[in-house]
This record gives structure tokens, C-alpha cells and sequence, in this order.
């Protein structure tokens, strides 16, 4: 049998709560694919639409932004910035050809180490039919 | 070229359990730029640090990655390590491969490559971080306590007699919240008021303490030992200063409206002191019950013809006072569950199905009866009295999932003071389960037992229905399986401990979170219980979780312990992860005023400029930015695109 595709995932996780999601998923030694790396940000607010193009133009099959759920957000109002930010980026992505799946937004609290854990497995799981993402991708 | 050190902890098996941290180390040791890498089993023990120290100082390490736990764990410790051995501490970053990677991952060498490429982009960041000096703000040595219950007092009697002012904010009349109510506390069976009202006469008398009565928070901003508040004082249309409590305005007031402190057992006048013993002792108008209030104004002023002194003056009008302050205190108590919600206990429907705070009247000497237990339909002596505990605490299905912790407590105090007023009387308590978990508490239940003779039944209650004067409670006793029916004079319920009404849209104006059932949320369910998430605001009591008058006064305490820790500094520092301004780039565009958080943006001579102290670093500004002009200092554009360069292997 192949082996399956093993999709590469950049995730920007905001520091207060997905980022704090994340590690209570750790401290709950709850498991998880080992396909997605992890960037700690301080906001999901602070992620620019470059920072996705750039993931994906360097290889990535699929980027996650993932923040404070809307009305909690550390900062306020950053998720609120970035929801209406990254919409424009989604559809932008979708409108050259790139596949829907391949660029997601989530929310985790600090308290949501299951939930954090189910998103990654169902982008995984959604990213590996795909294959790898040539589309954006730097060629030279 | 940049001189980096890489420092893998194994975590005992933590991490070198499902990474080959071995592995690791000789791939960092690789990447260009890093000069030093190696493995130890716990960076974070002594022998840990003080090999980081020596490398940064043998091998002139000019940044540092410590690849460990999460960054919230020992970011500090090894910042701390950094700066002892000369390095600025901004130069030293964490790779979090334990729960981020090796906790969460089984395969090992996934994870091992995982978490080399979460090691090689936190190198590839920290080579790019600048020495940064924290930002230093001087302190306003003042504290706000909002909410003048038992634990707002605590707290502020605690600060103030540490030495710093005080403003203590309650939005009732009076200070003294549901603890002045009550009529006896367990397991002493202590009156409640003999013990409260000398705190509530310290609070009055404190030279450092200003107490707002009938005034609510409105507004805040700021940030630890800089907030700024306004609040806003609500008329009472009575002059305290020379009211002398003759009490002839109420002779004439022709209003009666649900009195609140008897939790409606009674009926008080539209111009009302809460309870004798309230604290600012004065008089109140209530404007909404009040008919010289009205719009249409119907000339009333009988109580104004009768003041002597000349106290009344319908002309008062609502005042905002600012007052800047260095710590808050959030102690706004709690409020029982709408009882509306149980109908199948029949409340509302039958005049003699209470809830516990009004069975405390009852009870107490204060109280509408004058503390003889009567039922509130006719006047008599009750016989046969059920008690129903967890009436909306314990069940996710209908109500709410939490213990309300008190109740049990309370009831068997409530049981036990009944057969002391009603010897020949029989109390009956309908449990879930009995926790008494406190010092003396499980003695205290005993003796409601043994010495009182309460009935206790293990079981809930369907259904309470009037039958021939009779109370009727369906029940079940799950420790005989039976079904049980009692023909009761009196029910009282139980019900669930709520945050005040209010708690939300002020965690709101404080930037403060809700836990799940809607109580205050602490930084960390065990290590920081009294502090909430933003720097400088603390709980205290019942707005944090149920809990009774002697784990609210020691959270209190605490609260106040650590706001006295700001108010003794003379300076603050901030972090130094702010945003900061390219000028040249800037073209002013204002976008990054307009979506700033916290205002710490405005335009001078046609550029963004940035107030430091204000600046939290979130970050939103640099992603609106069309010219990369606004970034956050070691967090910029740049250095995530290098992160995500070296996490991706491109």
C-alpha cells in the first residue's frame, strides 16, 4: 500500500488562547497528527495576509490562523480584525484555484485542548486527498 | 554572523521520551549561525542553567534557544539565566517541544522532525531579535474595590491598613452585601451582623478608605498601575450630611414597594434605609418607585415637608466622578438563581415555598418576624418543614452543571435553627449528596442530625403541590428505593449561587473573562486563583465561584495581598514587546489608529506614533499596514517569514 501523503500545515496560533489550547492538549496528553508546526503569534490579529501567501509560496499544503473565540480575544478586538481580514484572504485563495481546505481559520480558548486537537485531525484528514500543494508554491 | 547557543532539554522522559533530543541537538549544531548545541536531561535544574550560562559566556553565545516546555512555563527562568550571564534577555527565545510536540505525537521520528523544524525557526527568529530595556510607568498608589459585600470589605480593609487609599464601590444603598442578611453563619452559629457591622463601621471610619454607596463602575481603561475609571454616582436625593435618621419620611411616604433586604417579604417605602445598622447610615430615595420621580411629575414631596434638617433635595442629579488607580479588586458577590426557573417546586405559585436567603429572614431577630419562623400565607408556626437542596445546582440537563458548595452547609443550619425555634417541628432535607468538606462542617452536620433530629432523604424532588393548605412534596428516598410523600407546612429551596446580576457587561468594561457558567475567570485554576487574566485586576468571593464567608475573606485577603504587591512599587515595567514606527515608511494613512485596541496610536506631523505604555503588542496594527511601517519590535514581518522559511526547509 502507498504511504499517505503526509501534508506540511503551518498554524499561527495566538498566544493567549490557541497557543494556551494547544499546550493544555500537551498537559492532557491528548494525541494528535504531527503534520502541523506551530507559530506562536500574539494575536490573530497580527497575522497578515502576506504571512499565509508566504507559507503556501514556501511549500505549505495548508495554513491554519487560529484565535481567541470572537468576543474573548485577549486584545480586545484583534480576532475581530483578523475574521474579517482573513475572509478576504479565503476567498481571494479560492478565487485563483486553491482549494477551500487548504487555508482555515478556528477558534480555540485556552480551555479547548479537544477541540484543538479534532481541528487538526479533520484538516489532516481533509489536506491528505489533495496532495501536495503546487499551486502558490516557489518554483526555481 | 550571529552567534547562537541551542539548548534541548529531555524533560527527564518528558520530551526525550517520543524525540530523539540527541538527534536534535546535532541537527541545530548544523544550522548556519548556531555555534553551540547540546542536550541536557533538566535545562531548567540548577545544573540546567548554569551550563547555558557557561556556554553564553565560554562560547560569547550572542542569542539563545532553550528548546523546552511552553514558553508560559520557564520563558522567565531562562530569560533570567540569559540576563545573569550578560546577555540582554530578550535575546533568548523558547522552542516548546514538549506540548506542542512531544506530549501530543507517538510516532518518533515525526515528532523528532517536528520538532527540529519548531527548533530551527525559533532560531531563525531569536538571530533577528534586538536587546530590548523594559518599558518603565510609574505606579498610582490607590486601589479601586468594586463591590461592598464581606470579601469588598475585607479586601479593603486589608489594603488600606497596609497604607494605601482606597475606593470602595458599591452600587446598593449600603454597604454589606448578602452577608448582613443572614441571621446566623456556620458552624458557630455566629449572628452574622454582630460580626459583620464592626467591619462595616472600620470600612465608614477609615481615614483611607472612600466609600461610593449607590454608585456603579462605567467605564475603564488603562492598565496595571495606571487604570483610569469613572464611575458613576447615582442620586440619592437625601443629604447624608444632615439627615438624623428621625425616620419621619417614611411615616409619610405613601409608597410601598418589595422590600429587597427582606428578599420581598416585606414591603419598604419609596424613600428607604436598606436595614438599621446600613452603612453610609442615611436615607434613599427610590427614583423609579418615587411618584415626585415620574415624568409627569405628580407633586408628592411629603417627605421633603416633613425633614426638619432639611436633607431632601429632588434636584440631586447623577454625578461621574475619574479617579485614576493602580489595582482593582472585583468582589461583586452573587445572586440566587431566578427561582422562576423551578416552577415544579411551585415557587411564586404558593406563598410558602422560599428560597434560602428569605428563610434567613425569617430567621433572623432583624428580620420580618422579628426571627420567629412563620409562614408568610397565614401567620402560623410551620410543623413539618422540607428543604430542598441543590434546587438548580447539580444538573446539566435543566439548570447548571456546578456544586453551588454552600447549600449543603446552609441547610443543615437552616434545619437546625428551625427545631431551635420550633421544638416540637420536623425538618426534612432532600439531598443529592452531603458535602461538608471544612473545617468543623461535617461536626456541624452531625449535630443537625443527632442533636436536632433533621430527617435527612437521599433523593430529589419531583414536585411540590398545594393540597388542602398542605404543601405536598413528591419525592423519592434512593436509599430505601422508595417513593416518599410529605405533607409539609414550608418548603425551602436551595438554589443555585449565580454571579450578580451585572457581572458580565462588568467584565466587559474591565477586559476581564467569564468561565463557562458565567462566574469570573481566574488567571490559573490553582496557582493564580485571585488574579484574572489582565495584570492588576483581582477576584475576590463569590463572583469567582460559590463559595462561603470564610473562603471569601481569605480570597480577599488575598486579592489584596497582591495589589498591595503593585501599590509598593514605585515603578512598573512593561514589556518591551512594543510596536514601533518606521517613519520613513509611513505615509499616515491612519489605519493603524483606527484599529488599535487600547488607542496607543496617533498622528504627529503626518506619522503614526506610538505610545509605548499604552502599546500591549497584540500586533493588529502591523497586519493592517500596507508598507510594513507599524511592527511589533522582535515579532516583526520579517521575522516570521524567516520562521516560516526555516519551518518549511525552503
Amino acid at each position: 500500500m502507498a504511504e499517505e501523503f503526509e501534508p506540511r500545515i503551518v498554524a499561527f496560533l495566538c498566544k493567549w488562547c490557541s497557543s494556551a489550547g494547544a499546550d493544555l492538549a500537551g498537559v492532557s496528553r491528548m494525541e494528535y497528527p504531527p503534520n502541523i508546526i506551530p507559530i506562536q503569534v500574539m494575536c490573530s490579529g497580527s497575522v497578515s495576509p502576506l504571512y499565509i501567501f508566504s507559507a503556501l509560496s514556501h511549500g505549505a499544503d495548508g495554513v491554519l490562523v487560529s484565535g481567541c473565540h470572537p468576543g474573548d480575544c485577549h486584545y480586545i478586538k484583534g480576532n475581530y480584525y483578523a475574521r474579517r481580514r482573513l475572509a478576504l484572504v479565503k476567498k481571494l485563495l479560492e478565487y485563483i484555484g486553491l482549494e477551500p481546505q487548504r487555508f482555515q481559520m478556528s477558534w480555540v480558548s485556552a480551555t479547548e485542548g479537544i477541540k484543538f486537537t479534532q481541528i487538526v485531525k479533520d484538516l489532516v484528514r481533509e489536506l491528505q486527498p489533495l496532495g501536495p500543494q503546487n499551486k502558490l508554491r516557489r518554483k526555481f | 554572523m550571529k552567534r547562537t547557543g541551542v539548548f534541548v532539554c529531555h524533560c527527564g522522559i518528558n520530551i526525550a521520551g517520543t524525540v530523539d533530543v540527541k538527534k536534535v541537538a546535532a541537527e541545530l549544531a548544523k544550522h548556519p549561525g548556531v555555534v553551540h548545541a547540546e542536550d541536557y536531561v533538566y535545562m531548567c535544574s540548577d545544573p540546567g542553567q548554569n551550563l547555558i550560562s557557561k556556554a553564553i559566556k565560554e562560547k560569547k553565545l550572542d542569542t539563545v534557544v532553550v528548546a523546552c516546555c511552553s514558553p508560559t512555563l520557564h520563558e522567565t527562568t531562562f530569560r533570567n539565566v540569559a540576563k545573569i550571564a550578560g546577555l540582554n534577555p530578550y535575546r533568548c527565545e523558547i522552542a516548546n517541544i514538549r506540548e506542542q510536540c512531544s506530549w501530543v505525537h507517538r510516532d518518533r521520528s515525526k515528532a523528532t522532525q517536528k520538532a527540529i523544524s519548531i527548533t530551527r525557526s525559533v532560531v531563525e527568529k531569536v538571530r533577528r531579535n534586538e536587546s530590548l530595556e523594559d518599558v518603565s510607568v510609574p505606579v498610582t498608589k490607590r486601589a479601586l474595590v468594586i463591590g461592598g459585600g464581606i470579601a469588598g470589605i475585607q479586601a479593603s480593609l486589608d489594603i488600606a491598613n497596609a497604607g494605601f487609599e482606597v475606593i470602595l464601590v458599591e452600587r446598593s444603598p449600603s454597604i454589606g452585601g448578602h452577608m448582613s442578611q443572614l441571621s446566623e453563619t456556620f458552624p458557630t452559629l455566629d449572628c452574622s451582623q454582630c460580626i459583620l457591622t464592626p467591619k462595616m463601621v472600620e470600612v465608614a471610619k477609615h481615614p483611607r478608605i472612600k466609600l461610593m454607596t449607590y454608585s456603579e463602575v462605567q467605564e475603564v481603561s488603562g492598565f496595571v498601575g495606571n487604570f483610569k475609571v469613572k464611575i458613576l454616582k447615582k442620586p440619592t436625593y437625601v443629604d447624608p450630611d444632615k439627615c438624623t435618621l428621625c425616620d419621619e419620611c417614611t411615616k409619610v411616604c405613601p409608597i410601598v414597594v418589595p422590600n429587597e433586604f427582606d428578599m420581598g417579604l416585606t414591603g419598604r417605602r419609596a424613600i428607604y434605609i436598606p436595614f438599621p445598622q446600613a452603612i453610609p447610615a442615611t436615607y434613599t430615595i427610590d427614583e423609579k418607585a418615587c411618584p415626585g420621580m415620574f415624568d409627569t411629575a405628580i407633586a408628592c414631596g411629603k417627605c421633603a415637608d416633613v425633614c426638619k434638617p432639611g436633607a431632601i433635595n429632588f434636584d440631586m442629579k447623577p454625578e461621574v466622578v475619574e479617579v485614576d488607580v493602580g489595582a482593582i479588586v472585583v468582589a461583586t458577590g452573587y445572586d440566587l438563581y431566578d427561582k422562576s426557573m423551578m416552577a415544579e417546586y411551585g415557587y411564586g405559585k404558593y406563598p410558602d415555598v422560599l428560597d434560602g436567603l428569605q428563610f434567613e429572614r425569617l430567621l433572623s431577630a432583624s428580620g420580618p418576624t422579628r426571627g420567629r419562623i412563620l409562614r408568610p400565607s397565614d401567620k402560623k408556626e410551620p410543623k413539618e418543614v422540607v428543604f430542598i437542596q441543590c434546587a438548580g445546582s447539580r444538573d446539566p440537563e435543566l439548570h447548571w452543571p456546578y456544586c453551588s458548595k454552600i447549600c449543603c452547609m446552609y441547610t443543615a443550619k437552616h434545619a437546625m435553627l428551625y427545631k431551635h425555634h420550633v421544638h416540637d417541628g420536623q425538618a426534612y432535607i432532600f439531598y443529592i449528596d452531603i458535602r461538608s468538606g471544612g473545617k468543623n462542617y461535617e461536626e456541624f452536620v452531625h449535630r443537625a442530625v443527632e442533636e436536632d433530629g433533621v430527617l435527612y432523604l437521599r433523593g430529589k424532588v419531583s414536585r411540590v403541590f398545594e393540597d388542602n393548605g398542605k404543601l405536598i412534596v413528591w419525592g423519592v428516598d434512593t436509599l430505601t428505593g422508595k417513593q416518599v410523600e410529605i405533607a409539609a407546612d414550608m418548603v425551602v429551596l436551595a438554589m443555585a449561587i449565580r454571579p450578580s446580576k451585572g457581572t458580565e457587561e462588568l467584565a466587559k468594561k474591565l477586559k476581564i473573562a467569564l468561565d463557562k457558567d458565567g462566574f469570573l475567570a481566574e488567571a490559573h485554576p490553582k496557582l493564580r486563583p485571585v488574579e484574572s487574566m489582565t495584570s492588576g485586576i483581582f477576584l475576590a468571593g463569590a463572583a469567582q465561584a460559590p463559595k462561603d464567608i470564610p473562603e471569601a475573606v481569605g480570597q480577599a485577603s488575598g486579592a489584596a495581598a497582591k495589589a498591595v504587591a503593585i501599590l509598593s512599587q514605585e515603578r512598573l515595567f512593561h514589556s518591551p514587546t512594543v510596536a514601533r514606527v518606521l517613519r520613513n515608511l509611513c505615509t499616515g494613512c491612519a489605519m493603524c489608529v483606527n484599529v488599535c485596541p487600547y488607542e496607543a496610536i496617533s498622528l504627529k506631523e503626518g506619522k503614526a506614533v506610538v505610545n509605548e505604555i499604552l502599546c500591549e503588542g497584540c500586533g493588529t496594527c502591523s497586519a493592517s499596514c500596507l508598507r510594513n511601517a507599524i511592527q511589533v519590535k522582535n515579532l516583526t514581518p520579517y521575522h516570521i517569514q524567516e520562521m516560516i522559511r526555516a519551518c518549511l526547509g525552503g
